[in-house]
């Protein structure tokens, strides 16, 4: 995906969240950290010029509540959760970059669970790999990207000092079942 | 990248960079202790132990909130009612303690290098909660983060730590810890209570308080430990108090707006006034409430797996 595939993707990802959601009502936007906050950030601005409100948005870090936290021998790099208002009874749409195995998405529900009492959790993403581990689908899909197991899928983002794209790198170091 | 350690017993085995990661992390954790669920399952199935050899309420609370927001199981050992009264050694305590499977064991001990000696002896993780005169570095750890939080740079910053110095922990591991990140530190105090040679440490002496206080941005003032009177190194508490205690006169020598730190428990009144234990210079509760989230981000970063 080059940029223009990227940008296209983001504006059609929050038409199809405002015609299922019927507007803004209730609505708000939650960034799983890095990559998603970006999204999430993007889909906001799409929104507001779409129908002129701002939708509430908040970022997520989920590294407390990784299933690996054990297994790994360094402990990642814990980054900070900022969602500035009470998520209960709001529609939350998780937004992130790479869909992978969906354990990623299951420590977001999770910690989003521990934060309030969501009306409804949606999950939107810019890439579906496949590969799912865990019973989880996404919502909104930028872009089904068929892939193996052991090729690594990077977004990179301008928001990162990067032009936006979309890229498969061959040959993974990650062992299966590694990464959330 | 992760803290390189399987313990934390002191400050100066520490990187200036691993000290900041440790407040970096600790600065997501401050998040989450501000949640209505203050509960994060990053350590489910581990356990803590909180083996305090010395009477503690602060520390021994901090880390056993610490490790239950974190998930981990917490086990609290005492010498009054364990095997220690019976003669055993504190490796033996430990290597029993461990052989039930427990990961970090949190000490607190009236030698020091008694971490030392414990982090060496078992394979369970190691956190110094205070050894003797030697260090307290989960304390420098989150006065360092109070600091932070004030929005005050480490770097350049002024500070004077006041009062019995050659007696603290405290004091040691925050001169280990403000130096290594490039703060300017005086000590302050009777020339009875200066531990000797402390220069090398990379700090200036003072001996008047009114002349140690000029300037700084930051006062750290220590406990006195009234159960020294009589050991010869201050006369009587009056004559200390009169000396070495922070009034409102002397905060004002400070720089305006400077702030007030102290490890706990104050005695009022002698080297504290207590209208600036309460009073809006005094960020004493800050620390206490910032020590839950330091300890949290030293429990995490210990707590890698095996794999």
């Amino acid at each position: 995906m080059d940029a223009s595939e990227v940008a296209r993707a983001v504006t059609r990802i929050a038409h199809e969240i405002l015609e299922r959601n019927k507007g803004t009502q209730n609505l708000a936007l939650v960034g799983i950290r890095t990559g998603g906050v970006y999204l999430a950030h993007r889909l906001v601005k799409r929104m507001l010029e779409i129908e002129h409100v701002q939708v509430p948005s908040g970022d997520l870090d989920i590294t407390l509540y990784r299933d690996d936290l054990s297994i790994r021998k360094d402990q990642p790099i814990l980054r900070k959760t900022t969602i500035p208002f009470d998520i209960s009874d709001f529609k939350i749409v998780l937004v992130d970059d790479v869909f992978f195995t969906g354990r990623t998405i299951r420590a977001a529900m999770d910690s989003l669970m521990d934060l309030g009492r969501p009306a409804e959790i949606q999950l939107a993403v810019l890439v579906d790999r496949g590969h799912r581990q865990l019973p989880i689908r996404a919502n909104y899909i930028g872009k089904n990207v068929p892939t193996s197991r052991d090729e690594i899928v990077q977004v990179f983002l301008e928001e990162e000092g990067e032009d936006d794209r979309v890229v498969i790198l061959k040959d993974s170091k990650e062992p299966p079942g590694g990464a959330p | 990248m992760s803290l390189k350690h399987k313990d934390l017993t002191g400050i100066a085995s520490l990187s200036a960079d691993e000290i900041m990661q440790i407040l970096e992390t600790a600065d997501s954790f401050k998040e989450v202790t501000g949640r209505e669920i203050k509960k994060v399952p990053a350590l489910r199935g581990k356990t803590v132990v909180n083996l305090f050899f010395e009477p503690s309420t602060r520390t021994r609370t901090s880390f056993e909130l610490a490790a239950k927001r974190l998930s981990a199981d917490v086990i609290n050992f005492s010498p009054s009612n364990s095997s220690v009264v019976k003669g055993e050694t504190l490796l033996d305590t430990a290597r029993n303690i461990e052989a039930m499977q427990a990961d970090i064991i949190v000490l607190r001990h009236s030698s020091a290098g008694a971490a030392e000696t414990l982090a060496r002896g078992v394979k369970s993780s190691v956190i110094n909660a205070g050894d003797g005169w030697h260090e307290h570095p989960t304390q420098a750890l989150l006065d360092l983060f109070t600091l932070r939080e004030k929005k005050l740079e480490l770097k350049g910053l002024k500070v004077a730590i006041v009062g019995d110095v050659a007696h603290s922990r405290v004091a040691r591991s925050n001169i280990y810890a403000l130096t290594k990140l490039g703060a300017d530190v005086r000590v302050v105090g009777p020339p009875t209570m200066m531990p000797a040679c402390v220069e090398r440490l990379g700090v200036k002496v003072f001996y008047d308080l009114d002349q140690g206080l000029r300037d700084v941005d930051v006062i750290m003032m220590l406990r006195l430990q009234l159960e020294r009177q009589g050991r010869a190194l201050f006369p009587t508490i009056r004559e200390y108090s009169r000396l070495y205690g922070l009034t409102l006169e002397r905060l004002k020598i400070a720089k305006p707006g400077a702030l007030v730190m102290h490890p706990g428990p104050i005695n009022r009144g002698v080297e504290i006034a207590p209208e600036i234990a309460d009073g809006f210079s005094s960020v004493i509760l800050d620390q206490v409430t910032n020590g839950v989230a330091v300890r949290m981000a030293v429990l995490y970063l210990l707590s890698g797996g095996n794999g």
